[in-house]
């Protein structure tokens, strides 16, 4: 492997990685408030995709007069809410039941929830099974810096990643709501004596979790523009993978864990085609043997 | 008046049995439309094809483009003075609905030959039926490789997969002129799987080289490692076998990453949705496949005006396929001057038929030798580009 094609694999990486990794804050984030591995994360990008498509589909039926970054920009609210509403709606028909349930019930309820969303969508005619072409909101456009070529979309991904972690960040450790999250985290009897709001902070949690969802679903979408039902499955496993590397509740160890699981498939991927499918896997292995607590995570002991 | 009553439920009941007949099992003759009169007794060959069902346009196209060839035959005068009869089964796209109308077909219409069916694992179970009663048949449309090798009466009119990948190398070496190729394709299917290792070894074979033979797995979106592997070995041409879906995400990529070669692949292509994925990316790319009806032949394109003219819409490759089985089994049994099967299979055998979807002749295990058409993707439109001979 020469010079130009080792960093031109570096960018293939990072551009897998940053959309494991936007998938990836969203898993950690609602993970380390209520203490749930949302399987249905991967469903709620999809639904954001789909949003999305319908949206720019009837959009640009109407107008091409729209300037591909206003059109951005309008299909982001709409995967933002649309991921947010996907997620609140979960959180109220099937979490919020079960809350004070062992957690295997909703860890359970959420495979559920999440294959109930890959057949429902299957099953209704106006989206089917079948792959559908996303509209191209931004043109894609190619540059070469030093032999190694990079594109606008590769850059949009990357760089919104990075914001919305640093924006996710924020809101956790610095606002109100932010404090209130951290609160039910450590312990929810006794933030409800202090008069925090649970329900209301989880319903915050979820809306969160879910837009970032949606966010990675047009992302996704953009990059590789071919959407299906089941178009969530594997990255939503994989951005699990990389939330468990970074440390699964830390939010910088969600961003770390998604570039370099990218980075690594996509060099496994080089070495042997066949190779990469699996790296995230094994990674997976090796991590919880030798550090269950993960990159960044901190060491925490049980209480027996 | 008691036997007015008698004669009366006779009546009845004839009319019954007789209605019963005509409906029965679902079987249709096509009467010929001109029909001369004859001294001999019609040559009765039996249609096989998915008529409802999930399928039921193939099975549309493939009545259309056998009736076509029978009518042709019937306005000449028959086979050997003959006139031809078509008698349909619907198979409903499933096997055991396939064995019952063929055995049908065979107990009651005493058909001599059989043109069908369309989708392999129907083919599959009415094939064994034919052979062990020493029926010929041709199937226009079923690619599994198992279908011909059920025995010595089971012939096929379109190549088997596996061929695709020798016609797109004799393209990309003798009428591109290239010598570099590189293959990408889904491990995970035996399709696509199989038309890359049949391109690469074609290709090395004419003389080429293949700089890259690169696997993904089934459902990946990301190819961006493979296809950087592949464009740092410089190759003319990147061979991908892989479906539409598939193709579009590729073919974008590699242009992102600054690839400028040819695209070329197999019939896996042929979707409208390809460019709708693909976009800008996959203008100029090429796909083999079995028929186009912009082919310039004089065959091709009187079979087209004939078709258009008769059913009032274009063919697609079924009906041409269909057209081309049925001329197939016409032509045998004319040669053979004999309605006996093992004289039709003799004849079939060496055959050498200058058919839509190019001259066909058969190899040992009865699977055409035959062109196959190369489409351009030009202006986001599938164009004829070439005929190309194996």
């Amino acid at each position: 492997m020469d010079l130009t094609t080792f960093f031109q694999q570096l960018v293939n990486g990072l551009q897998l990685g940053s959309i494991y990794a936007l998938i990836a804050l969203g898993y950690t984030m609602v993970y380390g408030i209520i203490k749930l591995i949302n399987f249905a994360h991967g469903d709620f990008l999809m639904v954001g995709a789909y949003a999305v498509y319908f949206f720019a589909t009837f959009l640009l039926a109407l107008t091409n007069a729209i300037p591909p970054i206003i059109l951005f920009i309008l299909c982001l609210i709409v995967s933002l809410a649309a991921g947010a509403l996907i997620a609140e709606l979960s959180n109220r028909l099937a979490y919020k039941p079960l809350r004070y349930r062992p957690r295997l019930s909703a860890l359970i309820t959420a495979v559920g929830v999440s294959m109930f969303l890959e057949y429902f969508f299957a099953s209704l005619p106006f989206i089917g099974p079948s792959f559908r072409a996303f509209p191209d909101i931004i043109k894609q456009v190619s540059f070469v810096v030093g032999g190694v070529y990079l594109n606008n979309i590769q850059l949009l991904d990357i760089g919104l990643a990075i914001a919305l972690m640093i924006l996710l960040t924020f809101i956790v450790n610095r606002t109100m709501t932010g404090k209130a999250m951290r609160a039910v985290s450590q312990d929810k009897d006794a933030a409800r004596l202090m008069g925090i709001n649970i329900e209301r902070t989880i319903t915050f949690t979820f809306l969160i979790g879910g837009a970032l969802a949606g966010a990675a679903g047009i992302l996704m979408a953009m990059t590789y523009p071919r959407i299906f039902p089941y178009m969530g499955i594997l990255p939503g496993l994989k951005a699990f993978v990389a939330a468990v590397l970074g440390g699964i509740g830390n939010i910088p160890g969600a961003m770390l864990g998604g570039f370099l699981l990218g980075i690594a498939e996509i060099y496994a991927t080089s070495f042997n085609s066949l190779l990469g499918e699996g790296i995230a896997f094994a990674i997976l292995i090796l991590v919880l043997l030798f550090r269950p607590q993960g990159l960044l995570g901190e060491k925490q002991s049980e209480k027996v | 008046m008691r036997t007015a009553r008698v004669l009366l439920i006779f009546a009845l009941i004839t009319g019954l049995v007789f209605f019963g007949v005509g409906c029965g099992g679902g079987t249709t003759t096509t009467t010929p439309t001109t029909q001369p009169p004859t001294t001999q007794p019609p040559t009765i060959i039996g249609v096989v094809a998915p008529l409802t069902g999930d399928s039921a346009t193939f099975g549309k196209s493939t009545q259309e483009g056998a009736e076509l060839a029978a009518a042709e035959w019937n306005a000449k005068g028959g086979i050997n003075g003959s006139q031809i009869v078509l008698k349909m089964a619907d198979d409903k796209s499933d096997p055991t609905e396939g064995a019952a109308g063929i055995t049908r077909l065979i107990e009651q219409e005493k058909i001599v030959a059989e043109i069908g069916t369309v989708q392999s694992k129907v083919s599959l179970a009415i094939a064994p039926i034919l052979q062990a009663k020493k029926i010929p048949m041709i199937s226009p449309t079923s690619t599994n490789e198992k279908v011909t090798l059920v025995g010595d009466f089971i012939f096929r009119a379109c190549f088997i997969d596996n061929f695709q990948g020798v016609v797109g190398a004799a393209f990309a070496y003798d009428n591109l002129k290239l010598t570099k190729a590189a293959c990408l394709f889904d491990v995970g299917n035996d399709y696509t799987k199989g038309l890359a290792e049949n391109f690469r070894d074609a290709f090395i074979k004419l003389g080429g080289t293949i700089v890259g033979f690169e696997a993904h797995p089934t459902g990946a979106t990301d190819f961006n490692a493979q296809l950087t592997t592949i464009i740092a070995a410089g190759p003319e041409l990147i061979y991908i076998s892989d479906y539409y879906n598939d193709v579009g995400l590729i073919c974008k990529q590699a242009r992102a990453l600054g690839y400028t070669g040819f695209f070329l692949g197999g019939d896996g292509w042929d979707s409208a949705d390809l460019v709708k994925i693909g976009g800008d990316a996959v203008e100029g790319g090429f796909f083999t496949n079995h028929f186009s009806k912009d082919d310039t032949r004089p065959e091709v394109q009187a079979f087209v005006k004939d078709y258009t003219a008769k059913f009032g819409a274009p063919p697609d490759a079924l009906a041409a396929l269909a057209y081309d089985a049925a001329n197939l089994m016409f032509d045998a049994i004319n040669r053979a001057k004999s309605t006996d099967g093992t004289a039709i299979r003799d004849a079939l055998k060496v055959a050498d038929f200058k058919a839509v979807s190019g001259t066909i002749k058969f190899d040992a295990n009865r699977n055409p030798i035959k062109a196959a058409v190369i489409i351009e993707i030009k202006g986001g439109q599938q164009t004829y580009k070439a005929t190309v001979q194996p």
